[in-house]
């Protein structure tokens, strides 16, 4: 009921945007801009930080202008590359910032790179507040041997060309392996896991690229082991993930019960969300499955399961030396408690034969530009509430802000939180104010004199028809352009 | 009698209480020239005066603490009825249970009125900031003349408090 109200909503507001008497309305604004003060902000990264970002400053602040500035030419994020493309409603989130993009006070500009096709120094002669929200681009390494033979891949790569990153897309992941490994008990772990044993028919309904559909078609993997340096009590990955790997059809989920079975007291007195996992967990690993499910498990060609306490030393190479072969695991005991527990290696060593290695320990910010403070040990820009440490003017939000953690909500917040520091130095005249900055118009000056072309929202919305239009062809809720070049054609760049 | 097209065109009418949008949708309505629209104009004008015994009066707590009382409908969801007063409770997935992004704390005496949550709705529940034992989704309360009354509480995750609740160390 409440879905349908959602989606009917929806609909029906943006079929009577077309009708709205804009006129009058533009007047005021003009009328506003010109008697009163309008703040210029610009974000820098339009995934869900910029949006939520942008969206709390347009809201709480009824004069700012907000430009949002985008890398690639098409907004969203990890929205678009990063949300697995099973989990649909996750990215339902597109149409609330759709609504933010669309605001008379808003704009978006792709396919300019800051940093590089305009400076940190140049936003901020422009704008008077930048808030930096470009997220977490790079990956932490295993800084293990054998980390660069064919067939070891960051699962942020594997991520990307599966959901039809441009920089991604040539990756053509080597699937003939029937055994994967993935390092790491993340969310993004378990996304690759559930990617690469996933039934085609639920694939081929989802928005993953046409090239990745048929290179997992044709793919031989058949198990995939899930390897984590600590305990079942340390694992990063949330339960609606968890859940939906335990119930994948036609796979059967192992957990070694003696991984589970001497929990009990440890798990009395934790916190509700780690508590219910590790029931889930649990259950899954030492009680008798219904007889269904049991017969399903039993019938499943597939498989997945959980290995704990084994900390990576060397993937192994083929004897040509060129692609990998096996990992070799150190197994590991805790020490310590709470979250300070440590994997110390017991020196006991084993290998895992597997031609396909992932390594999913986690995404990292890097320095954008050498203006701003960047704290390279903790992969962050060192703030305050968002507040840009020893560079007033200069603001954070999500991923660059806090590390690389977290769900869409804990984003949000972060979002608001920074968009809130943001106002209160408006209002306080933390901020520069005197004078008025000439915003995009400078920008765009400044883009044109060195060839950049930036990519509009309207432009967005006619890659997004195309890709809508195609994906209809094929049952999809949209065929992903995986070409930069073929984007920038489509709007005529 | 209301023909199921009538019935729909006032689902339709009755989401938008915004009197912009209510107005432009009488102007569009009553200039259409056949005489089921004008049928359906009338008619969604009584049904929302005989709708009154449907009312179910709630207040929204917002995140500064200020009481905000909303009239409701019997059926109407929680994150809509917000939106639709302009109350800050943001829906991410649009009711879909892939977020928690309309988490709410129900007034004590109303949370055993609620039908138990669903395992979809706890395991989302889990994510949410500030958990409490009166948390739900807004997306997932509906409305019934058993919550005259009720009020919806907005977790205070603004400053200084992180997912997990506590406070972060300064760098």
């Amino acid at each position: 009921m409440s879905r349908i109200g959602g989606i009917l909503g929806c609909a029906s507001l943006s079929a009577l945007r077309v009708l709205l008497p804009k006129g009058p309305r533009a007047g005021i604004k003009r009328l506003l801009s010109t008697a009163e003060f309008r703040p210029r902000i610009c974000i820098v990264g339009s995934g869900p930080a910029g949006f939520y970002t942008a969206q709390h400053l347009l809201k709480h602040h009824k004069l700012t202008q907000v430009d949002i500035y985008e890398k690639l030419p098409v907004p969203f994020g990890l929205v678009r590359f990063g949300v697995a493309p099973d989990h649909p409603e996750v990215k339902n989130v597109i149409n609330t910032f759709t609504q933010t993009a669309r605001s008379d006070r808003c704009s978006f500009s792709g396919n300019v790179t800051v940093g590089r096709d305009v400076t940190v120094e140049e936003l901020q002669k422009a704008y008077h507040a930048v808030v930096l929200s470009y997220g977490a681009e790079d990956n932490r390494t295993l800084g293990i041997p054998g980390e660069d033979l064919e067939g070891v891949y960051t699962a942020r790569a594997f991520v990307g060309w599966y959901n039809g990153l441009p920089e991604n897309r040539d990756l053509k992941p080597d699937l003939n392996s029937e055994t994967a490994v993935i390092l790491g008990h993340g969310n993004v772990a378990l996304d690759v896991a559930r990617i690469l044993l996933s039934p085609l028919e639920v694939l081929r309904k989802t928005d993953i690229t046409e090239e990745s559909f048929s290179a997992l078609a044709s793919s031989k993997v058949k198990r995939v082991c899930l390897i984590g340096r600590r305990g079942p009590l340390q694992v990063a990955f949330t339960i609606k993930e968890l859940r939906e790997m335990i119930n994948l059809p036609g796979v059967r989920p192992l957990l070694d019960p003696a991984d589970f079975r001497d929990l009990g007291d440890a798990i009395k007195d934790i916190p509700r969300p780690k508590k219910r996992l590790t029931e889930l967990m649990t259950k899954t690993a030492l009680e008798e499955p219904s007889e269904e499910v049991g017969g399903r498990w039993a019938s499943a060609s597939k498989e997945w399961r959980l290995k704990f306490l084994r900390s990576p030393l060397e993937v192994l190479p083929t004897i040509d030396g060129k692609r990998a072969r096996a990992i070799q695991l150190a197994v590991t005991r805790l020490e310590g408690a709470g979250d300070a527990v440590k994997a110390v290696p017991t020196g006991e060593v084993e290998e895992l034969r597997s031609g396909l290695v992932f390594s999913s320990i986690g995404y990292k910010s890097l320095p954008i530009d050498p203006a701003v403070p960047f704290d390279s040990k903790r992969g962050v820009i060192p703030n305050n509430s968002g507040r840009v440490l020893g560079a007033p003017g200069l603001y954070c939000s999500g991923w660059v802000k806090r590390g690389p953690t977290g769900v869409i909500i804990t984003t949000m917040n972060d979002s608001f939180d920074t968009a809130q520091s943001v106002l209160e130095d408006l209002q306080s005249g933390a901020l520069e104010l005197s004078g008025a900055k000439e915003g995009f118009d400078l920008v765009s000056h400044i883009l044109r004199s060195r060839g950049v072309h930036p990519v509009s929202f309207l432009d967005w919305e006619k890659i997004d028809a195309v890709e809508v239009a195609r994906g209809k062809l094929s049952g999809k809720p949209r065929e992903k352009i995986v070409d930069q070049e073929e984007m920038l054609e489509l709007i005529g760049h | 009698m209301l023909s199921p097209f009538d019935c729909a065109l006032l689902r339709l009418l009755s989401f938008f209480s915004v009197g912009e949008f209510r107005l432009l949708l009488i102007c569009i309505v009553s200039t259409l020239p056949t005489p089921t629209a004008i049928a359906s104009a009338v008619a969604f004008q009584t049904e929302d005066e005989s709708c009154t015994a449907e009312v179910v009066n709630v207040v929204f707590i917002d995140r500064s603490g200020q009481k905000i009382p909303v009239q409701g409908k019997v059926g109407d969801d929680v994150l809509h009825l917000a939106q639709r007063h302009g109350i800050d409770l943001e829906g991410a997935c649009e009711a879909s249970l892939a977020c928690s992004t309309c988490h709410v704390y129900v007034s004590q005496d109303f949370v055993d009125k609620l039908p138990t949550p669903d395992e979809q709705e706890e395991d989302m529940l889990d994510m949410a900031p500030l958990l409490q034992e009166n948390s739900r989704l807004g997306c997932q309360i509906i409305l019934s003349k058993e919550l005259e009354g009720a009020e919806f509480t907005l977790p205070k995750i603004t400053r200084n408090f992180y997912v997990d609740g506590h406070v972060p160390k300064p760098h």
